[in-house]
């Protein structure tokens, strides 16, 4: 049988995997002071709940979700909190941020597990707001407000996102490898949570390996749970493409996955939730990778929330040469960022240091439809240039402009390297600020 | 090794395809030469100097108008490169140089940059300038040459009476007076064939002209004869995404479809007797379908577009091939839908991700 994917759009990059898919996930060693921001998670910030000077212990919250849309956000270390002060984000989100003192000596995380098999769907989800869980695929969507599902809606399959489209980033594939079992079983929570009928995990076909190690996980302990293997192609991470190749529905503009009856949950996302509800961890470290082809040995990292780029950069050798770009997250949808000072978040799956590329030298648009084509969503990405570089934000507004979810297939794929994505950002922006 | 490096903040995504406007104008470039060479191979040197002229003309008033217009200079893209000679392929080996130069000036000059330039302009710029100097120069753009493998067959005497026609001209002149499928009408007017041709046509069943017009060893335009080097042109740009296949398929097939269906009326034939090969191996049918029917700026942006945009070219030109007053129908048709170009792109949508086709309320049956 031919492996499913979506059916229209998307793009083929360069994969880029090999740089760090055979690194073993490595732990970071304690840095010498953390970051740790308020606003982690997509939603209100979190309000801060210690001063400067107050010692903190690992695991401890610091900071209380402050609105329906938001999560709480706790100490990855026992120490002092040195400072509060306003950081910049890799996204260029401005917040506060503790700047926090780790002792020398870090007591230990509890090792003893919990059974939640006894424990109702309302108390799972509450430890899951509890313990600070945000969507780790990148969009850092708080988890319990994802797993809240209204009255009114029927949810009856939960699809579990293993694709990790990106290309360089293998922090998933590395934690799928080590860490599947409990994986699945922060699956089988998030499931009985949402009260699913189904639960899907759908992995890309560049990872022969997870899908083999999962499949027998799964049908070792019996669980009811499908591994589907992905025909690759970008963006298929995203949940709207994710649900039409794994269940074949399609979200309606506007919609969330919750209106065709799903949930797509990151396989990282399920790992903090086991993390969470069985050893009462909560959300205050990840795996990140640190790759790119400037990098001296790319690696895969677990490290606590709030630890500086440096730092991380550091552990992999410094850099082998001088790159032009770092990047938080993928190079498709990553934020380019300037300070290695720059903390990593709850949603940062990678740190990448990419090397200068070719001076790209622009023409006009041919008109050649690669960006149409290429739209996973149909949009006509070269048609909504030209209205926003005219400033008509009301007619791309009319075309469906919100509709875009700046995968940047456009971009990758256009010949006369226009600014498309930049164009739609700067295009949503006015809009919204028009209406 | 420094470890605060000066770092580029831009907005995502920071990787992109290996693909840009110079490399697809270069690609199509390359993938004409064959067709081209073979013209200059069937033809002579004197081919070689209408393509040169056509290049250089083209390149060089680009080169002026953006200095004149105090524009970055634009020669490095390609795309002045093919225009030329995509000109230069339009043109019959024997006519005077002074009519690729006015045909190039006119492609660059008017078609392409009183709208702007690349990207703006609202027909494919060759084909623009090679009609252009076909209403200007008509008999001259009509009188052709035979092939060197189709001279060496012919008498001296022949040689007059034959060496203006390509197969299209030569039955545009008889179609009137007799009922018989073209092919017939070429074998008794006595249009040369080679030996080749009259084997591997009985072997096959077909007329020997369509295999004689399939390898080239016809009269025509310098870059249009050889069918099959068009042909295996086509497919290497559409294996390596150039183009896609929805305009030359739909354009080819239309062709094919109203021929097969129509075609064999004048010949008193009746409806789905018509010939299918031969019209598709003559005239500049591969070199528009595949190499100027698809210039991007031109065509739709859809691929559904891009369809319908097919199917007018073929429709136009099985039109004019038939009802016309001109041999040649290819690039006119082309023009025409160059036109609705616009129209087809703002009528014609995708449908987008997770939006719902109305279905259409059934009638209640009376």
């Amino acid at each position: 049988m031919k492996a499913p994917t979506f059916s229209k759009g998307g793009v083929h990059p360069d994969d880029k995997k090999s740089l760090s898919r055979e690194q073993k996930i490595e732990v970071l060693p304690l840095p010498s002071e953390l970051l740790v921001s308020l606003s982690q998670h997509l939603g209100a910030p979190a309000k801060a709940t210690k001063a400067k000077g107050d010692t903190v212990i690992r695991g401890e919250k610091i900071g209380v979700a402050s609105g329906f849309i938001s999560a709480d956000v706790h100490s990855p270390v026992s120490g002092v909190i040195v400072d509060i002060k306003a950081v910049t984000l890799a996204n260029s989100v401005s917040c506060d941020a503790y700047v926090i003192k780790p002792d020398a000596e870090q007591p230990a995380w509890p090792t003893e597990k919990t059974d939640w098999h006894m424990q109702s769907g309302e108390e799972l989800l509450a430890e899951i707001k509890d313990y600070g869980i945000v969507g780790m695929g990148g969009a850092t969507f708080p988890a319990q407000v994802k797993l809240s599902i209204p009255k009114d809606k029927d949810v009856n399959v939960l699809v579990v996102n293993g694709v990790e489209c990106e290309p360089y980033l293998t922090a998933d594939y590395r934690m799928m490898l080590e860490h599947g079992a409990e994986a699945l079983e922060g699956a089988m929570i998030a499931a009985k949570i949402i009260r699913a009928r189904r639960v899907i995990v759908g992995i890309e076909l560049n990872k022969p390996d997870c899908i083999a190690y999962l499949k027998g996980i799964v049908s070792q302990n019996n669980l009811p749970i499908e591994i589907v293997g992905l025909k690759m192609k970008y963006p298929q991470g995203d949940e709207k493409q994710l649900l039409k190749a794994t269940i074949n529905r399609e979200i309606p503009s506007g919609k969330l996955p919750l209106d065709v009856g799903a949930v797509v949950c990151n396989v990282g996302t399920c790992n903090a939730i086991y993390q969470a509800i069985v050893f009462h961890r909560p959300l205050v470290e990840r795996i990140v990778s640190v790759t790119g082809e400037c990098i001296a040995h790319p690696k895969n990292i677990l490290a606590p929330i709030g630890t500086k780029t440096s730092d991380l950069i550091a552990f992999c050798g410094g850099f082998r040469s001088e790159p032009e770009k770092l990047i938080s997250g993928g190079p498709m949808m990553g934020f380019a960022f300037f300070s290695q000072d720059t903390p990593i978040c709850k949603g940062t799956s990678g740190i990448l240091a990419l090397p200068p590329q070719k001076p790209i030298r622009q023409t006009p648009c041919l008109n050649c439809g690669k960006c149409v084509a290429a739209c996973p969503i149909g949009l006509e990405p070269a048609r909504m240039y030209r209205y926003i570089t005219a400033g008509d934000y009301a007619l791309a507004m009319a075309n469906d402009l919100m509709d875009c979810k700046e995968c940047g297939c456009c971009s990758f794929s256009c010949p006369a390297h226009l600014p498309l994505v930049q164009a739609m950002k700067t295009g949503k922006k006015m809009g919204r600020k028009k209406k | 090794m420094n470890t605060q490096p000066i770092l580029t903040v831009s907005t995502s995504p920071h990787t992109h395809a290996k693909c840009d406007t110079s490399t697809i104008m270069w690609m199509v470039s390359i993938a004409l030469t064959p067709s081209a060479l073979w013209g200059v191979y069937s033809f002579g040197f004197r081919a070689l100097l209408v393509l040169a002229v056509s290049i250089g003309t083209a390149v060089l008033s680009e080169y002026l108008v953006t200095q004149l217009a105090r524009k970055s200079p634009t020669l490095w893209d390609g795309s002045a490169f093919l225009t030329g000679l995509l000109v230069g392929m339009n043109m019959s080996p024997r006519v005077a140089l002074f009519i690729p130069v006015l045909a190039s000036l006119f492609a660059i000059l008017v078609v392409k940059w009183t709208f702007g330039g690349l990207g703006a302009n609202w027909a494919n710029p060759a084909l623009g300038g090679r009609v252009f100097v076909f209403f200007s120069f008509t008999s001259a753009m009509s009188t052709f040459q035979l092939p060197r493998c189709l001279q060496r067959l012919l008498d001296a005497s022949m040689v007059d009476s034959l060496s203006g026609a390509t197969p299209l001209t030569y039955l545009k002149t008889r179609t009137a007076e007799s009922l018989s499928t073209s092919s017939q009408l070429l074998a008794s007017g006595n249009y040369p064939v080679t030996g080749f041709a009259q084997s591997v046509g009985q072997a096959l069943h077909i007329s020997p002209y369509t295999v004689d017009s399939f390898f080239g060893n016809v009269g025509g335009c310098i870059g249009e004869v050889s069918t099959l080097l068009l042909l295996l042109g086509g497919i290497v740009l559409i294996l390596s995404k150039v183009i896609t296949w929805h305009i030359p398929v739909s354009f080819i097939g239309t062709v094919a479809i109203l021929n097969w269906i129509f075609g064999g009326m004048k010949a008193g034939l009746g409806v789905f007797h018509g010939e299918i090969l031969m019209p598709l191996v003559s005239g500049g049918l591969f070199l528009g379908a595949f190499f100027m029917a698809t210039d991007y700026v031109t065509s739709p942006i859809t691929h559904k577009g891009q369809l319908v945009f097919g199917f007018g070219c073929g429709f136009f030109t099985f039109l004019l091939r038939n009802f016309g007053a001109l041999p040649e129908a290819v690039s006119v048709s082309i023009l025409l839908m160059n036109i609705v170009t616009p129209t087809i792109d703002r009528y014609i949508k995708n449908r987008k991700f997770g939006e719902v086709v109305k279905q259409p309320k059934k009638e209640a049956k009376a």
